[in-house]
């Protein structure tokens, strides 16, 4: 079998192929687009500028990625990115001094502890009462932007203070400071589930949570915790969101960010199914997602017609992806194998 | 039976499979006559199931041909090869339990009139062909109402509706008691009378003895002959298996020495007035050092139960439990895991093997949950302890990297076996470690049992083979519905017929 | 000697006494499957009561038959999703659906086509998304979840490009059906989008209950593999689920377009979560296998009334209709969960 044969059947090829597509169709409508120059000391240009954009959904997936490694699925994202925006910035706004920097942590403090408490809720109903994780989060999905409006009042709340607004605009070392966010909790994500034993004890659950529990290892504690990480990671997409508008928006905060998110996962080779899971292959299928929706505008198409572009692109990945494609990709080469039909013990 | 003198129903020849790395089949032939009963033998792993999927349509073939009365035959799926007569009754009862017994046996082909189902005219159908098994149960009680036995014989029931020449039985026995599966064999000669030709497989020696009047036997996917049951000694049967000489098999005999075990020291487990409520009544046990207790019972006795309690899988409501003298509470499975019991349980798919992950993250599994997520085994370490049981057990593939879920049943068996060791346990709870996985592995694992025993650790050892139970138990306790009903001292009194006499008296004598 | 101990383990088995209990019950007095509905059915009768009790004018002729007829599109859609849930998979893409075949019609209206064309042409758009999700699912073996998205954002991208602005529909065919009301007693009218919506579930209902069709549906929803083995036409049936949900979506957007007389590609966004919380609060199993359409038509009606109800409180924000709809769905999802759990 030749390299470039196994290259094209790695789980990435395809998706990072569609990157690779969508930069050059950018670069050649806008030569300038691919260059990143330096002004007033900050990086700038289209590959900075799709970094920017990322870090909201690149947190948001990567707490998906855990959950979805443990065989569910998180619905309620948007609406606790809602949520948060929602507690922090009433909170700032409420205090007699919108820009010092104690009341933007004390009140990002407070979001992360309401979005720690909606994280335990829906582990709960996922871990403890075993509710099947899709409507068990579709729960707070649907109550959430309501919650939300309650706490605003209903109103589109907005502040002005400098350093909440740093978190979504701000540089740190010429790089955006929403992007050092997003890159560091990716690090450390990355670091504790490959270096400790939590990766394969996700995956462990993921693929047989009634063995694994057997085995010892604590399937209840294990599912529990992804949930609230997912939620706080979710917090933390929402602080960023907010403070790009510098506005909590409950209707349109994280609005189908879920979809976009679980997207990123599976076209990153995740299996909805649960088990192995990449956070490589989710970093690059946000990196697709987002510059997708970047490319489209800077090739000139019109914005309404991101959602067809994302469907054409999705389906063409998740095709060339299907196992189906990939063994016809493989009969092609050599003569072919039954495909075995698992037939459950 | 005229057998000799028809055309086979079914002619399969030089049927050829190959999985990714795997011979599956090779050039086997196997022929099927109308009204027989014949047997399909072999070792995990011969084939038995590959050829089977193979006359079903399930998988394609690569090269052969398969004949079904008269005509040569291409089966896109199981649906094809129902439509030419050819059924299968799977071990796992492949029905659907959110419905009806009625629509079970029906789906599919129930009655219409002017395009819509006429239920009335369904259900009574569905009757008939019920009570032609003498079955008479209720068609539109729910399936799951129903117990696994029962459920075969709908499923057969079914089968009868698609009016099938052919009848595959794929280990229908091996869940049932000795009551239902005189029953099922009535129903089955009844069906051979009729005409039906049936292909049944089994592990039970005895069982293909009673029922089948030819049987073929394959091995590492070839043909290694077909025979008159009765023209072909057992010995001889399970000599052309497993083939090679009954040494294994011998040297377990006399290897079975047991080792003396010191029963007035502290037990290492003490289970008093143990129990769970609609699981197991309490019970009193003692497991000293060094000691293997047989748990001896029919299916549903409660011998799952009992264990799952003793390693904290389910946790007591009743009782106390005691390791080396001191109280516990065993309330979730790292409670037992911690005390260094540990428990392999009878449902290797679902309950044991991490089927996606590789032998090396399975096996090390065990030793990691005792550990905790923070604290990763060192890859070396790891390395060390997989390669060790994979020599040991004699784990094969002996590749720590090929995925488990890809592994024969004895292979698995022994990665979850490896899996506990690792963690140097001192009470091995063993759930039925011998089941479905052919007599080699068996026999093995039987060795290994012993010598762990004789070095010092506690074994309960839970197998629906009595025989097995006593060769390699210092003392039995014998359940009957959901009830310890008796404990006995192993020794050459004790021989099958007496453990069977305890379980059908309910223990009163004892 | 491997002769005696392969006898030994079978003789052990001959005279053992049958210790299996009898089959648990024979005829159940009710069936535990009508339980969720039953269920449903006492929280709409209740919220009925409550409704009545409280606000005056609350149980008026006008009152139940706006319930119906505004919601009477969202009843067909959860009918379709009924079907796709009942088989264990998901449908995402029906609001979508619905608000491209509201798009299509507005703009084949625009463009001077026929009632007579544009009108199947609507449906049939449906049909046609629900056949490439259908194929996607089986053929390409795409998650159920992610082929059902990736034809939301279709639709969703079609609508834009379809129909930029909202399209103002004066059909006269279009405008007769919205206009049509057939008074039966004290302002209880029915409109042709309820009789559709009433007929489309009569035709379900008789579809899952009196066909191999609806019964296969059931067996793929209790155990794929079996229905497979079975020999059950499984990838027939399971595309046809999606296209029939696709269908009911079309079919749910032209009685969109009947009732808002305008195509606009905002639509119809989050219907989808809407009519799964209508399949799941009328009793059917996120699982599969188990629930029935009318259990999805309460369903529809709860959601409905809990409109209604916080439209007559007058007092309350309209938020409070998300967070009540939330706390429905969290109440009956833990009662379904308990009584699964039961059975075991």
């Amino acid at each position: 079998m030749t390299g470039l044969a196994q290259l094209t059947r790695h789980r990435l090829f395809w998706p990072i192929v569609a990157l690779f597509v969508l930069l050059l169709a950018s670069t050649l409508k806008h030569h300038t687009f691919i260059e990143v120059t330096i002004r007033d000391g900050h990086l700038y240009g289209g590959p900075i500028d799709i970094l920017r954009r990322s870090s909201i959904l690149l947190l948001v997936a990567l707490g998906m990625t855990l959950v979805i490694a443990t065989r569910g699925i998180d619905l309620s994202v948007g609406a606790v990115m809602a949520i948060a925006g929602a507690v922090t910035l009433s909170q700032i706004a409420d205090s007699p001094d919108p820009g010092s920097l104690t009341t933007v942590a004390l009140a990002m403090a407070t979001g992360l502890a309401v979005c720690l408490v909606i994280g335990v809720f829906n582990g709960f109903l996922v871990a403890v009462l075993g509710i099947q994780p899709i409507i068990a989060t579709l729960v707070l999905m649907t109550a959430g932007r309501g919650i939300a409006m309650l706490i605003t009042g209903g109103q589109i709340t907005t502040v002005t203070s400098a350093p909440y607004k740093a978190l979504a605009s701000g540089f740190w070392l010429g790089l955006p400071i929403a992007a050092l966010i997003a890159g560091f909790f990716f690090a450390v994500v990355a670091v504790v589930t490959r270096r400790t034993a939590l990766g394969v004890l996700i995956e462990s659950v993921g693929i047989n949570p009634v063995a694994s529990r057997l085995a010892g290892v604590r399937a209840r504690t294990i599912i529990w915790t992804v949930y609230v990480l997912c939620a706080l990671f979710a917090c933390i997409a929402g602080f960023l969101q907010s403070s790009n508008i510098m506005a909590a928006d409950s209707n349109n905060a994280g609005l189908f960010i879920e979809l976009d998110a679980i997207l990123a996962v599976v076209i990153g080779g995740t299996s909805l199914a649960g088990g192995k899971f990449s956070l490589t292959g989710t970093l690059v299928g946000v990196l697709v997602i987002t510059t997708l929706t970047l490319s489209i505008t800077v090739i000139g198409i019109p914005v309404n017609a991101v959602s067809l572009f994302k469907a054409l692109v999705v389906i063409v990945v998740c095709l060339l992806q299907s196992p189906v494609v990939q063994h016809k990709l493989r009969a092609r080469r050599r003569k072919a194998a039954p495909v075995p039909v698992e037939v459950p013990a | 039976m005229t057998e000799q003198s028809t055309t086979p129903i079914v002619e399969m020849t030089g049927i050829s499979i190959t999985f990714p790395g795997v011979k599956a089949l090779d050039g086997v032939d196997f022929r099927l006559l109308p009204g027989e009963v014949h047997a399909l033998m072999g070792e995990n792993g011969a084939g038995k199931s590959t050829l089977i999927k193979a006359l079903t349509g399930v998988y394609g073939i690569d090269s052969g041909r398969i004949v079904v009365g008269g005509v040569e035959q291409v089966f896109s799926g199981p649906a094809a090869a129902q439509a030419a007569g050819v059924s299968t009754v799977y071990q796992e009862v492949n029905l659907t339990d959110n419905l009806s017994v009625a629509e079970n046996v029906m789906l599919g082909h129930e009655i219409r009139r002017f395009g819509v189902i006429d239920w009335h005219a369904t259900r009574k159908a569905a009757r008939g062909y019920l009570q032609a098994l003498n079955l008479d149960i209720d068609p539109r009680s729910s399936l799951s109402s129903h117990s696994l036995a029962v459920q075969q014989l709908v499923a057969i029931s079914r089968a009868m509706v698609v009016d099938a020449r052919v009848l595959i039985l794929d280990e229908p026995t091996s869940s049932l008691d000795a009551d239902e599966v005189a029953r099922l064999f009535d129903v089955v000669r009844t069906l051979r009378d009729r005409g039906v030709a049936i292909l049944f497989v089994s592990h039970f020696l005895d069982q293909i003895y009673a029922i089948s009047d030819r049987l073929t036997v394959l091995r590492n996917g070839t043909l290694v002959g077909e025979y008159r049951t009765e023209e072909l000694s057992r010995v001889e049967l399970v000599g052309k298996m497993i083939g090679r000489e009954l040494e294994v098999l011998s040297e377990l005999e006399t290897s079975s020495e047991r080792a003396v075990v010191d029963w007035t020291g502290t037990p290492y487990l003490q289970a008093i007035g143990v129990g769970r409520k609609g699981s197991i009544e309490p019970f009193d046990l003692d497991i000293f050092p060094g000691e293997i207790v047989g748990l001896a019972g029919l299916l549903g006795s409660g011998r799952t139960e009992l264990a799952r309690l003793l390693y904290g899988a389910d946790h007591a409501d009743s009782g106390e439990t005691r390791v080396a003298g001191e109280p516990v509470r065993l309330r979730n499975p790292r409670a037992g895991l911690s005390r260094s019991i540990v428990f392999s349980s009878e449902s290797r798919k679902t309950e044991g093997i991490i089927g996606d992950l590789t032998v090396r993250e399975n096996i090390v599994l065990g030793l990691q949950a005792e550990r905790g997520w923070l604290r990763r085994v060192p890859s070396r370490k790891a390395d060390e302890v997989v390669d060790r049981y994979i020599k040991a057990l004699g784990v094969r593939p002996a590749n720590p990297d090929a995925i488990a879920g890809n592994l024969s049943g004895g292979n698995q068996q022994k990665v979850l076996l490896a899996r506990w060791l690792a963690t140097a346990p001192k009470l091995l709870i063993l759930d039925e470690p011998t089941r479905g996985i052919d007599v080699g592995a068996k026999a093995e694992i039987q060795k290994l049992v012993a010598e762990l025993a004789s070095q010092g650790m506690s074994v309960v050892f839970i197998s629906a083979e009595l025989d097995e139970v006593l060769r390699l138990s210092h003392r039995i306790a014998v359940l009957r519905d959901r009830r310890k009903v008796a404990e006995l001292v192993n020794s050459q009194d004790v021989t099958t017929d007496v453990v069977v006499d305890l379980i059908a008296s309910g223990g009163t004598s004892a | 000697m491997a002769t005696d101990q392969m006898t030994v383990q079978a003789s052990g088995k001959g005279p053992q006494p049958t210790v299996k209990p009898a089959p648990r019950r024979s005829l159940p007095v009710l069936d535990r499957r009508y339980l969720p509905v039953l269920g449903t059915f006492v929280v709409l009768v209740l919220m009925l009561v409550i409704g009545g009790t409280r606000y005056e004018n609350f149980l008026s002729g006008r009152v139940m038959a706006n319930l119906f007829i505004n919601n009477s599109f969202l009843i067909v859609v959860a009918v379709g999703m009924t079907f796709v849930i009942l088989t264990g998979g998901i449908d995402l893409s029906v609001g979508a659906v619905v608000a491209l075949s509201t798009c299509i019609s507005a703009w084949m209206f625009l463009h001077g086509w026929d009632a007579i064309i544009t009108i199947p042409a609507s449906i049939l758009v449906g049909t046609l998304i629900g056949w490439i999700v259908g194929v996607m699912v089986h053929v390409f073996e795409i998650q159920p979840f992610i082929a059902t998205l990736a034809a939301m954002f279709l639709a969703r991208g079609l609508c834009y490009v379809v129909a930029p602005e909202s399209i103002p529909i004066t059909d006269a065919t279009i405008v007769k059906l919205s206009e049509t009301r057939w008074e039966i007693v004290d302002n209880f009218a029915v409109t042709p989008s309820g009789v559709i919506a009433l007929s489309v579930v009569l035709v379900a209902f008789v579809t899952l209950h009196y066909t191999r069709f609806g019964r296969t549906v059931y067996a793929i929803g209790g155990n794929e593999q079996s229905a497979r083995l079975m020999g059950l036409p499984v990838a027939r049936t399971k595309v046809l689920v999606y296209v029939i949900s696709g269908t009911c979506a079309g079919l749910g957007g032209l009685l969109f377009a009947v009732f808002a007389r305008s195509g606009y590609s905002l639509t119809g966004v989050g219907m989808e979560l809407d009519a799964i919380a209508a399949v799941v609060i009328g009793g059917t199993l996120l699982t599969g296998g188990s629930g029935f359409v009318l259990g999805s038509v309460l369903g529809v009606l709860v959601l409905g009334l809990i409109q209604t109800i916080i439209t007559f409180e007058g007092t309350l924000s309209s938020w409070w209709t998300k967070i009540v709809i939330g706390a429905l769905l969290l109440v009956f999802v833990i009662l379904q969960r308990l009584l699964v759990v039961r059975r075991r």
